[in-house]
């Protein structure tokens, strides 16, 4: 479904992403991990156009994203996407959040929005918040609401973002625990994050990159009993001890 | 010193008229300028932030342009250079036809010079948006102008509302300098009162309570305004 | 179709010369005072003496609720009342500029000292200094280093301010400007002279501000 094919992209004379290649099957969760400034959230931005890149082809469901003709916004409203720094719009509330794509960018009646919105709320577990202001929620909860608002598009395929890096350790689990469930359902997804205790319980593959460069790119049992790399080996171990 | 006080004259004919009248003037020529500033500047400010490099650099020597040359100039400008510089038949209506040049003038140099002044609050208040929520626009599918529409204007007009309230203080006290092309507003009228009666101080005091008196009347309204557009909870930074 | 006279600048070059000296002169003098009294205002509003900061407050707000032509008035008007005696034009002006800056100089020179964490302060109390040798050695040297871009893009504004003298008929290069498009009825050619001259100094001014900014911000 997601095809990437020797992507290089410079920021300026930087050379931030070398020839990555790698591709995502409908229903398969990737796990893309490294460490910080190794390009993994510049590439899963590169997915839906949010980065432009200089070489390369990325397809989703056969549109090619770097294309000229492509119409990027159109694609994008199937792609949702989930930052690290959640991204709610402040002077909305949660509900409208949620509604904000499905009426502007689907076209869909306000009240129709608003039930897919009450029921998503529902699904991660905050039904009766829909009237609350981002700056009112916990992290943990803005965080799901960013989920409910990305799968109210009725998206192919779910791009996370480090989503649970900025969060307080105690409300990692109730994001990270939507996300798993978001999995079984058959959803496609590509998540960058450390938690490697996710990775183990829900990933497909695993890929490891390192300096602008896809270092490994294994099933999750071959990456996490058999890795090649010395780099990832020394990663892993590091962010293991914990 | 030796002053012959009669405060009682800014109470008689024609002088108390003349006080109002001038009142009149600085109001009708400050609203218009700062109507012809917030949306020219909201345009221009704008543009400076479009990802495309030709806005962008337009914008840019708008703002220049503007705040590099004193208003008085651009006062003289408008009002005796203009009319010489536009094709001759607008020229010739402009000299001929136009109704009240003087004032009509002053709104538009007022209104060009806040609107760069404008513009670089609007550009702060939506550059301090992170860029994220750009991106998050973005990635669920919202055009740029619908980016705009819904999320960065929105969040930084309301950042940017007491600046504004300040902007709309700098048209309403600039808006004095009109009187150097003829309009008469209050300091135009404060002065005349001076040059007929030789009451300098009873005129120049009356002008003095008028602009602090209207200040402080805009400073209230604007202080509700900002309550009023807070968003609930944002700007209060909490630990993530 | 417009004939640019070229030479109606020419002739007049040196008169107006002498009325940029003036601008400068005052700009100059303006900005020297108005700092000086405008950091004295800031030290009142921090002083945490009530009355010092009830001063400097009211100051601030009332010269700042004020339109600049308004105070160039009220002091053309007043100096020589109170002085009893024929002021040049160009004294109560400076007086004018002054009292009027000092206001807006007060709120940056504010920001300047809140800039500075109050550690600096303390270290220079447990040092033993007093309170004003710790302004003036510790607090101030490097508030005025951090507001330093933002002094002179104040002082840039106070120069285009200067024009404003105009209305009391003082020589500065506006006014000459004026006079000799009048006498000459070359208006075209000497306001947009004008405009072209303070545009490229105040851009000029302000792009070597930017530069400076970027320095000390390293």
């Amino acid at each position: 479904m997601i095809e990437i094919s020797n992507i290089n992209k410079w920021f300026g004379s930087f050379h931030v992403l070398k020839n990555c290649s790698t591709q995502v099957a409908k229903g398969e969760v990737v796990v893309i991990c490294g460490p910080s400034g190794s390009g993994k959230s510049t590439l899963i931005k590169c997915v839906n156009g949010l980065e432009p890149f200089q070489e390369g082809t990325i397809t989703v469901n056969d549109i090619s994203v770097g294309g000229k003709g492509t119409d990027l916004s159109k694609l994008r409203a199937h792609i949702g996407m989930v930052f690290q720094n959640f991204e709610l719009f402040p002077h909305m509330t949660a509900m409208q959040n949620i509604c904000l794509g499905q009426t502007k960018v689907l076209g869909r009646s306000t009240t129709e929005a608003q039930d897919r919105a009450n029921a998503l709320l529902q699904r991660v577990g905050l039904g009766e918040l829909g009237y609350k202001y981002p700056a009112e929620l916990s992290g943990g909860q803005q965080q799901r609401v960013a989920i409910a608002r990305a799968l109210a598009m009725d998206p192919i395929a779910m791009l996370f973002d480090e989503p649970t890096s900025a969060l307080d350790p105690e409300m990692i689990n109730e994001v990270l625990d939507v996300m798993q469930e978001l999995a079984r359902s058959g959803m496609t997804m590509m998540v960058v994050t450390h938690e490697m205790g996710f990775a183990r319980r829900v990933a497909d593959r695993v890929i490891f990159m390192d300096q602008g460069e896809i270092v490994e790119d294994a099933t999750k049992d071959d990456f996490f009993t058999r890795s090649r790399s010395e780099r990832a080996q020394l990663f892993l171990s590091k962010i293991l001890q914990h | 010193m030796r002053y012959n006080w009669n405060w009682g004259i800014l109470f008689q004919d024609p002088y108390f008229e003349w006080l109002i009248t001038g009142i009149e003037w600085t109001l009708i020529v400050s609203s218009l300028a700062w109507i012809l500033a917030f949306s020219l500047g909201s345009l221009v400010g704008v543009m400076r932030t479009l990802p495309q490099r030709l806005p962008r650099a337009i914008g840019a020597a708008y703002v220049e342009l503007f705040r590099n040359v004193p208003l008085l100039v651009q006062m003289f400008i408008w009002f005796y250079v203009m009319p010489e510089l536009v094709p001759d038949d607008l020229g010739r209506w402009i000299k001929r036809d136009m109704p009240y040049p003087e004032a009509t003038s002053a709104i538009l140099c007022l209104g060009t010079y806040t609107a760069s002044r404008v513009a670089e609050q609007v550009r702060a208040g939506i550059e301090s948006i992170p860029r994220g929520q750009r991106m998050a626009g973005l990635a669920m599918g919202l055009r740029t102008w619908q980016v705009y529409r819904y999320l960065l204007i929105p969040v930084g007009y309301r950042i940017i509302v007491p600046p504004m309230t300040s902007e709309f203080l700098t048209i309403f006290k600039n808006s004095s300098l009109a009187l150097t092309i003829g309009v008469g507003e209050v300091l135009m009228q404060a002065r005349q009162i001076e040059n007929y009666t030789f009451q300098g101080f009873e005129a120049f005091t009356a002008a003095t309570i008028i602009y602090v008196a209207v200040t402080l009347v805009v400073v209230a309204v604007m202080a509700r305004v900002e309550v009023k557009t807070r968003i609930p909870g944002y700007g209060v930074r909490k630990g993530r | 179709m417009i004939d640019f006279d070229f030479n109606a600048i020419i002739r007049n070059l040196p008169y107006l010369w002498q009325g940029m000296q003036l601008s400068l002169l005052l700009t100059g003098l303006a900005a020297a005072g108005s700092i000086v009294l405008g950091t004295i205002l800031a030290l009142m509003r921090l002083s945490g003496v009530r009355l010092f900061q009830w001063i400097g407050t009211a100051w601030v707000n009332f010269f700042r609720s004020l339109p600049l032509l308004l105070v160039i008035f009220w002091f053309y008007f007043l100096v020589p009342m109170v002085v009893q005696r024929q002021v040049d034009a160009f004294n109560s002006a400076l007086i004018g500029f002054v009292l009027f800056e000092a206001a807006y100089y007060c709120e940056i020179m504010r920001s300047g000292i809140l800039s500075i964490s109050r550690g600096q302060a303390w270290a220079g109390y447990a040092l033993g200094l007093r309170y004003s040798q710790t302004m003036r050695y510790v607090v101030l040297p490097q508030a005025f280093r951090n507001m330093l871009p933002i002094l002179l893009t104040q002082t840039i504004i106070l120069f285009q301010d200067t024009s404003l003298v105009f209305v009391v008929g003082l020589a500065d290069f506006m006014t000459s400007a004026v006079t000799v498009a009048q006498r000459d009825s070359r208006l075209l050619e000497l306001y947009t002279f004008t405009a072209l001259v303070y545009f490229a100094m105040c851009y000029g001014a302000s792009a070597y501000v930017k530069q400076l900014q970027k320095k000390i911000h390293r």
